[in-house]
Parts: C-alpha cells; structure tokens; sequence
C-alpha cells in the first residue's frame, strides 16, 4: 500500500534573512517580520530555522527530536544510542503560549557519530545520519525529527509563527540565518511535523505553495533512497537539494538551474556550451525539475538562497542592507525590520544567493588536518 | 465438392434510387464484392467476400451503399456467440490456424479509459498553453545517475559526457511498421511526417528502402529475428536501433510477410529473393539468454561506435517487469514494451486475442520495478500498443512512459478502418498491401500531411491538459501518478498500477 | 513556368499525377454532373437524357490509370484545324474554348490533337466535346472530386 499517500497542498508566507558576516541576532527580528504577513497563514503551522544557535556543539549533529508518545521516546533513544554517541540531552526549552495547543514531548540531543561505525559501514557519515533520520520518520510511529544539522535547529509547532516563535524562547536564541514560515494548508489538518521548515542535516527549506511534479519528484527521490513520509513538497525539495548538493556536489547555482530549469526556447538559443549544460542538466534531472507555483528559502551551513518557479507563480522579493540579505514573499516584511539599501523582484527561477564569509576556526581546523 | 459453411460477415446494401451506376465501388474493391451487369444495367454485390472495410461506402459518390455486420444470427447462447460458431465453420473448412491482424478485439480492459486525469484548481493556477511555453521535448537513452556541470565565469559548463539521446519534440513516435507489411508510400509518409513533427519513425524489422536514408536522423532502425535488411550501412543510417525480441499482438512468433508480398523493391530492401515468405523465427537464434541480449547489444553499439542508443522491444507478458530490468541491465538504452492490444500485419487469431497483457499494467509494473531497483534512469521507456487518442498518451506518461509508439492510429489516420485483412495483402486503403495498382491511394503528400496533423492536433491537446494540471514540461508528469485517479478498479488493478481510486 | 494553384479562373490548367491516380473515375463523374443540366449527381445520371458527355477520361493500363483531358495548348492544332472557327484560343483565360452552335462535327480537332483530349459528341447530332476547364466555378469539378489530389490546377505565369 505504498501508494496510498496524500499530498499536502498550502500557501504559506515565507521570509528570512541572513547576515554574510555571521553576526548572530536574536529571534526578535525574524517574528516580527513574519508576523507582518500573517495573513498569509492560518494558524495551521509555523516555524524557524536558525544558524550558528549551537557554537558550543557545533561540530555534533543537534537532533530537535517531536514525540507524540512517550514510547516513541523510549524506542527512539533506544534506537539513537545504538547508532550514536548521545554527548547531551534534554528538553527543548519552551514556554507556555496562548495559542500553542496540546504540544508534544519536545527533546534535544546533541550526537556524534563514532568513527568505527563509519568505518564498519563503509559509509559515509551525512549519509549515515540521513539514513537515521529517515528511518525514524518512517519507522517509528509517533517519533519527528524536527531537525538534524549541526550549530542549527528547526523550531515548529501548530499555531500562528509569531506564537510560535514564543513558544520555543526564540528571543533567547542568536543566529546569523533566520528562517520563518507561516502556513495556510488548504487540505489537510496542520500537524507539528508538517509545519516548515523541513529540514535535513543542515539543510532547511520553507516553502510557499505547490509542487505539481511532487508525484514525479517523490519517486524520482525515492530511488535513491530518500523516504518521502511527510505528505509535503517542501520535503522533496529538501531532499532534493540534498541530493544535488551534497551526493552531487552541485554548486547551488547549478542545482538551481536543474530545478527551475529555464525554458528550452532560451537554452535553445544560448551558445553552445551553455547550452550544453543545461540539456544535460534537464535530460538528467527532468524528474527532479520542481513545477508548479512555489517560492522557498533554503538555509545550510553556509548561506541562503531564495527562488521562485520557473514562471514566477508566487511572490518573492529580496533585499540587501549592509552585508545582511532579506527575501521574503512581501516587501513589508522586510521593511517591517530593515531599511533596506536596494529592494529587488528576483525574475522567475532567478535565485538570490547568499554565502556566509568563511569561518575563522574552520579554516583553521582544516588546515591542522592537512598538517596531520 | 460440398456446401460451405463460411457465415458472411458484412452485409452490402445499396439504394439503388440513388445508385448511378458509375462503378467506382466495383473499382475500389480490391476483394470484389461490386460487380456489373451491362445487359441488365444493374450493380451486384457478393456479401461473402466483403471485408466491411467501407472503402466503397466512403467513395460512392451518391452515397448509395451501406455496409453493416451482418444482421442473420443464431439463436443467443452465452457459451456459443454467433463469432465462435463462425469460426469453428472457418476452420473446418479450410483446417488452418485462423489468421487476423491489428490487435486484440476480445476486448480485454482498457484501463486507459478507467484512469482519470487531474487539474489545477486554486491552490496552484493552471497554465494556459496558448500564452505561456508548454513543454513537450523528450529525450530518449540512457541518463547516468547524476552529471557534473560546474560554472565557470558564471556560465555553466557540463563536464559529465552523456550517452547519446535522441531527441523528440513530442512524446509520440510512429511505431514499428516493416516496408513489406506496409507500401513505400506509408513508410515515406511517416518518414517525412516525423522529420516535419521533429520524432522518430520506426522502420519495423523489413530493412530501410534506399530513397529513405534521407530520413535517418528521425528513423529508428529495427533489428530483429529475421535480420531482413539488417548490415552495417543501415544500423548507421538511422538515430538509433531497437532490438526487436517480440511484438505484443503476437507474443513469442516471428513476423510473417507472405511471399505475395515480396516484389523487387522489398525484395533488394530485405536481402530475400522475390517472391518468398519472409518468416522471422520465433527467436533470434543467437538470444537464448539475457547474456546473449547482452552480447548482441554491444555488437550493435560497436557497429554503430556508441553514437547512437540501442534499445530492446519486447512484448508484454507475464514476466515483463524482471525482463525488462534484465533488459536494462544488459545495457540497453531503451526499452520497448508493446502491449497486448498491439497491431501486426498478420498473426495468429488465437494469439493476438489472449496472449500478453494490456500495456497499461505492464507499463506499471516495469516503471515501479525499474524505480525499486533504482535504474528507472539508466534506459527510457515506450511504450506501444492500441493509443488511441492524446489522453491514452498523456495517461501512460503519467504511468511512467517516457514516450509511446503509434502504430494502427497513424494508419487509421491514413484511412485504415481496421478491417484486419492485412495479412491478406489486398488491403483496399492501400496502407498494408504492395500492389502498384492499390499503394497509389496513399498520396504520400496527402498522407504526411494527415500524420503531421494527427501529432499536431495531440500534442496540442497534451499541452491543454499539462497546462491544466499546472505543469509547464512534460518530464514533470512522467511517472507523475498522482495526477490519475482511477475508477471501477479492484484493489489488486489499483496496487499493480500504482494509483489511487478517485475520490482518495 | 507553372505552378500549382488552388482556385483560380485566370489561365488555370488541370494536371495529372498518374503516380497517385488511383482509377476511381469520380473525375468523370464530376465532369458530367458539372456538365449537366440538373447539376444533381442523381439526376444527371439516372434522369437526364442525354446523359452529359465527360470530358475527361481515366486512362487505363493496369497498374497504371491517369486523367486525360484537353491540355490547352498555347499554339492548338486544333483551332488552326478548325474549319468554322468553332475552336478557339481564348486570349483572356487561355482556355481553348468550343462553340457548339458553329461546329459541324467534321472531326478535325479530333484528328489533329496530340493528346485525344477531345472527343465526339453523338448524342444530339454530330459535335466536339472537350474540357471547359469550369471556367464559371472556383474549381474545375473534376479537381474538386479527386479524391486523392492526383489531378490539380496549375496556373500559367504567361
């Protein structure tokens, strides 16, 4: 009965902002310029994602974990012990919240994985989390990975952002990406789960509206073995990326260009290597090309990226003050928290690309290891 | 000498008010029904050879003639039609196999038309494709798992080198139908309709006739049991070659091309004397395990130095899910499924009506087998057998199809009525027959002309319903099952087609 | 120098493919509908007597058939032929037109042609018989009625 899955369909609001020099802020900013569009949501789901929360774990994988039950909590420490080093663990801090309803059991653990396992497994290590995460959403009934990545986390709940946002303490939290979402699903009952962002490792993804090729694209990723559970787009586009971005070792720019891939009455007419390129990009990826109206925000460890579908079937606008990038569906927004320096209307499947400058420490870390 | 009891099939009815008695039907009827009587000034008729294929009822300038199935029948019996007792009669008669073409008339379940489509509404705006690009460009061949492009000075350079593709500017390719089986002027028809429409045509298993070279870049050469006409020259002379191992109108059986047939022309194309039976074997001799497939793919990709995809076609039978993974792992680039409803130029009765399946299901299950196995990209899929319109089209992309062949819809298009005498070679439309004085009624002008309107007119009707379910390119609905729903299915036709019944 | 046309009245000729002829002989019967008096298919075959003359005729050598008719001639032996003046070139449409009232049947035309496109008419009295190329319709019937465009209308540049 693999077949029997239903597709979630929603418009949503999207914004987030990032600040290329990794100056950490608070979550004050991010709610309230989502809560600026929250007509755009319907109390159904919101949520954030937020970079560089952790410095002091940010080389283990911080895993938001949502239980429904508490044996769901009991199998999957279980099953997470087996699988991994458990450095800290505890609840997720929260607090009351008028309009936060019958939360689940929310928890945090910080893991690492152990070297030999690895090793054992001949595999590689992003894979071998991925391959948890997705066996514990598929596998254990009542268990959610709220996120998975490193010096990130995903906070989300049933309920309008900005309450949201309360009810995870986001005001206590400082990051250098801010991510938020607020959701309007048009067919199925919200859940925590299926609140955005949807993440992966360290990537996140919200997502305004609907994927039309989800059929394709969940079979497509499924193939390689990607276990679409969550009944939404975003989460294929999340995979997707994974997929394109860190098995493929796409630049984003290319894997934007297989996504929302340009018409072929333009790359017809490009000169010829260009050309070139992206028909092998669209005769490789055409199952994986994302079709139908959506804007998304992307965050990953180093930067963000924003983009539209191929014919701009939903808005989204961008905007650069100082070194710090804003995109969101509305200018409002944006201007709700900055005053920007130059606002613009990126152009259909035009990406707006943000990277982080490279971290201090890391290059550090890095160039010890050569030593070594 | 005794009583025949051969029933005849077809009653000819003529109006003799309106009769003129100008004679073209008695020209027209290559089985020679009409006949003249100058003394008495009268038209008759011998109801016993007609074939119903309405050539003369389409010429008769007065519309005086009416030809409908035979209205004598016996008494109803649910185990005994009228069609079985007929056919006992033929066979004690002549004692022969009865033979028959087109495809399958029992009329197992067209699940096409048990499959429903979806559209946008709301949440996602449908697109209109008379305003915006609608995209149809398919490409067929082998797709490596992922490609390497990189930027470079912000432009995109592909680093990856991928096998060779062809390209289609419409998921819709005219299928295998063998210079023999059909005259020069159908195939010349097809080879220019499908250079005008930018796809394929396939050559079928009787060879490339000279004058057609010309169309190589849209032809796909076959090579099959037979190897008629099959040297190195034409595997190079198309854009790429399919292995033909069966057929779905008559799985498991050689092509047959009676000896009739074989005039000089067919005679040079083919490399047989004129005159004789060009009978495929069953098998190719040389395949009698997926390793000889295999062998005798590379022989041909060797033959054509890997610039061109090499694919295999095989009928859909029981098992077609593990073969066709088989297929795709002994290196093809495609694979050709041809279901149970598919058209031949001659095949066993009994064959063509209960061996193989609907190419619906086998559709199905290849394309889940081949995506649980994870190489659904290594090979595209197409598929044939019984398409009868654009949405029979569109719904086997959503299945999982990467392109179809159209073969008896491109000849009804020429004025085929699919009567089923094509074996007999006297085909009165002049499509399946290679008498000089019947193959001139396929103007191979008026013909390309009605093909490329006939792919014209459905990839229009693709783009209307893409554009209605939001979706601007074809790869988008290919294998997109969601978009179907279907209705009256059990759950066992559900599961194996991988859709949900409407209203879930 | 001559190229095909679809409908026109000025210098319009009708050509022939026999390669795609396919012997149905509609041409003929179009001609004689075109040239009867009811100009009803019925009619003009089961009522009207005389029956109307084709004047094109299907030529017949199986395999092979193709329409013949008259091919109006730049320079036709049959109007130098013609002692009455009953032929002639008509300067205008190009057409070599017969005039039934001046001709006396004596054959010449008959004779002379090259092609057999002219024929006796012995149905009332002693005539010629050749096409008119429809003159008065969009498109001589007999090019209408083909059913698989193996006879077509050219058009001479001059």
């Amino acid at each position: 009965m693999h077949y029997r899955f239903e597709k979630d369909m929603s418009a949503c609001g999207l914004t987030g902002f990032i600040n290329r020099d990794r100056k950490r802020v608070d979550g004050e900013a991010i709610m309230s310029s989502i809560c600026n569009m929250d007509e755009r949501s319907n109390g159904q789901g919101g949520g954030f994602a937020a970079y560089g929360i952790y410095p002091e774990h940010k080389d283990d994988y911080a895993f938001h974990m949502l239980y429904t039950d508490i044996d769901a909590k009991e199998i999957t420490e279980k099953y997470l012990d087996r699988h991994f080093l458990i450095i800290e663990d505890g609840e997720l801090p929260t607090r009351k919240t008028a309009g936060i309803v019958d939360p689940p059991v929310i928890w945090r653990y910080f893991l690492n994985v152990d070297e030999e396992v690895l090793h054992m497994n001949a595999c590689d290590e992003e894979d071998y989390v991925v391959e948890a995460v997705m066996y514990i959403n598929a596998e254990i009934p009542g268990a959610f990975v709220m996120s998975s990545g490193k010096n990130m986390g995903a906070f989300k709940a049933v309920g309008f952002p900005g309450a949201v946002g309360r009810f995870y303490k986001l005001d206590e939290y400082k990051a250098w990406t801010w991510i938020a979402h607020g959701r309007f699903p048009t067919n199925t009952p919200g859940w925590w789960g299926g609140a955005h962002p949807f993440t992966l490792l360290d990537w996140s993804i919200v997502h305004n509206g609907e994927i039309s090729s989800y059929g394709i694209n969940k079979r497509y990723l499924e193939m390689f073995g990607y276990k679409a559970t969550l009944m939404t787009d975003t989460e294929v586009t999340a995979y997707l990326f994974d997929m394109l971005l860190r098995r493929h070792k796409l630049s984003i720019e290319v894997a934007t260009m297989a996504i929302a891939a340009p018409f072929w009455s333009q790359i017809d007419h490009l000169p010829d290597g260009e050309r070139k390129a992206l028909t092998a990009l669209r005769q490789v990826y055409g199952s994986g090309l994302l079709n139908g109206p959506f804007a998304f925000i992307l965050g990953h460890k180093d930067g963000m990226v924003g983009i539209n579908d191929r014919i701009k079937l939903r808005p989204l606008v961008a905007a650069e003050q100082g070194n710090t990038l804003y995109v969101a569906n509305e200018e409002a927004a944006i201007r709700e928290i900055a005053s920007p320096d130059r606002v613009w209307m990126p152009t259909a499947g035009e990406p707006v690309i943000a990277n982080l400058k490279p971290e201090k420490d890391s290059i550090k870390e890095k160039t010890s290891c050569i030593k070594v | 000498m005794h009583k025949s009891l051969i029933k005849a099939e077809f009653q000819v009815q003529r109006d003799d008010y309106k009769c003129i008695r100008c004679r073209v039907c008695e020209r027209q009827c290559s089985f020679e029904v009409h006949s003249y009587d100058a003394d008495a000034d009268r038209m008759f008729e011998d109801e016993m050879k007609c074939v119903g294929c309405q050539r003369c009822v389409e010429y008769c300038p007065t519309r005086a003639l009416t030809i409908q199935p035979h209205p004598s029948t016996i008494r109803p019996h649910g185990n005994w039609p009228y069609r079985a007792v007929k056919d006992i009669c033929k066979q004690a008669e002549t004692g022969g196999m009865l033979l028959s073409s087109t495809g399958d008339e029992l009329g197992h379940r067209i699940y096409w038309d048990h499959l429903v489509l979806n559209a946008s509404q709301v949440t996602n705006p449908s697109i209109d494709p008379l305003r915006e690009p609608m995209e149809l460009r398919t490409f067929i061949g082998r797709k490596p798992d992922q490609v390497d492009v990189r930027l470079v000075n912000g432009k995109p350079v592909l680093k990856t080198e991928l096998p060779p593709q062809l390209t289609l500017e419409t998921p819709m390719m005219f299928g295998a139908m063998s210079y023999g089986a059909i005259s020069y002027n159908v195939c010349q028809s097809l080879a220019r309709a499908a250079t005008a429409s930018g796809t394929m045509y396939n050559t079928g298993e009787g060879g490339l006739h000279r004058d057609f070279y010309q169309y190589g870049p849209n032809t796909i050469v076959q090579c099959a049991s037979g190897r008629f006409g099959v040297h190195r020259e034409y595997l190079n002379a198309g854009a790429a070659v399919e292995i033909k191992v069966g057929q779905g109108a008559k799985p498991g059986i050689g092509g047959h091309v009676p000896g009739e047939k074989v005039d000089k022309e067919i005679s040079i194309t083919r490399m047989i004397p004129v005159g004789t039976d060009a009978l495929s074997p069953a098998p190719h001799h040389d395949i009698y395990s997926i390793e000889d497939l295999r062998q005798l793919i590379y022989a041909l990709k060797e033959a054509v130095e890997y610039k061109k995809p090499v694919g295999v076609k095989i009928a859909a039978v029981h098992n077609a899910a593990a073969i066709a993974s088989g297929i795709v792992r002994a290196g093809a680039d495609f694979v050709t499924l041809d279901g149970l409803r598919g058209g031949t130029g001659a095949a066993p009765t009994r064959t063509r009506d209960s061996v193989g399946m609907p190419i619906e299901l086998a559709l199905a299950a290849v394309d889940q087998r081949l995506r649980e196995e994870g190489i659904r990209n290594n090979a595209s899929l197409i598929v044939a057998g019984g398409f009868r319109n654009s949405t029979d089209v569109v719904k086997a992309i959503a299945l999982g199809a990467d392109a179809v062949y159209i073969g008896t819809a491109a000849l009804i298009s020429l004025g085929c009525t699919v009567c089923q005498k094509c074996y007999t070679g006297k085909c009165p439309w002049g499509i399946t027959t290679q008498d000089p004085y019947l193959t001139k009624r396929v103007n191979p002008e008026i013909g390309t002309q009605r093909l490329t309107n006939l792919l014209r007119a459905w990839s229009l009707e693709i783009k209307e319903i893409l554009g209605g379910m939001g979706i601007n390119a074809i790869e988008s609905l290919r294998g997109n099952r969601l978009h179907l729903r279907a209705i009256g299915l059990n759950e066992r036709e559900l599961d194996v087609l991988g859709v949900m019944h409407a209203g879930e | 120098m001559a190229t095909k046309a679809k409908t026109t009245k000025k210098r319009r000729r009708v050509q022939a493919d026999e390669k795609v002829c396919i012997g149905c002989k509609l041409c003929e019967v179009a001609c004689i509908v075109a040239h009867s008096k009811s100009k009803n298919i019925i009619r003009a075959f089961n009522e009207e007597t005389p029956r109307a003359l084709s004047r094109v005729l299907v030529e017949e050598s199986k395999p092979l058939t193709f329409a013949l008719q008259c091919r109006h001639c730049d320079d036709p032996p049959c109007a130098v032929a013609c002692m009455t003046g009953a032929l002639r070139k008509d300067p205008e449409t190009g057409a070599v037109l017969h005039d039934r009232e001046k001709c006396v049947g004596c054959w010449m035309c008959v004779m002379v042609c090259p092609y057999g496109g002219i024929q006796r008419d012995m149905r009332e009295g002693k005539a010629a018989s050749k096409c008119d190329l429809c003159l008065e319709l969009d498109e001589p019937a007999c090019v209408a009625a083909c059913p698989n465009a193996a006879l077509f209308v050219v058009e001479d540049e001059d």
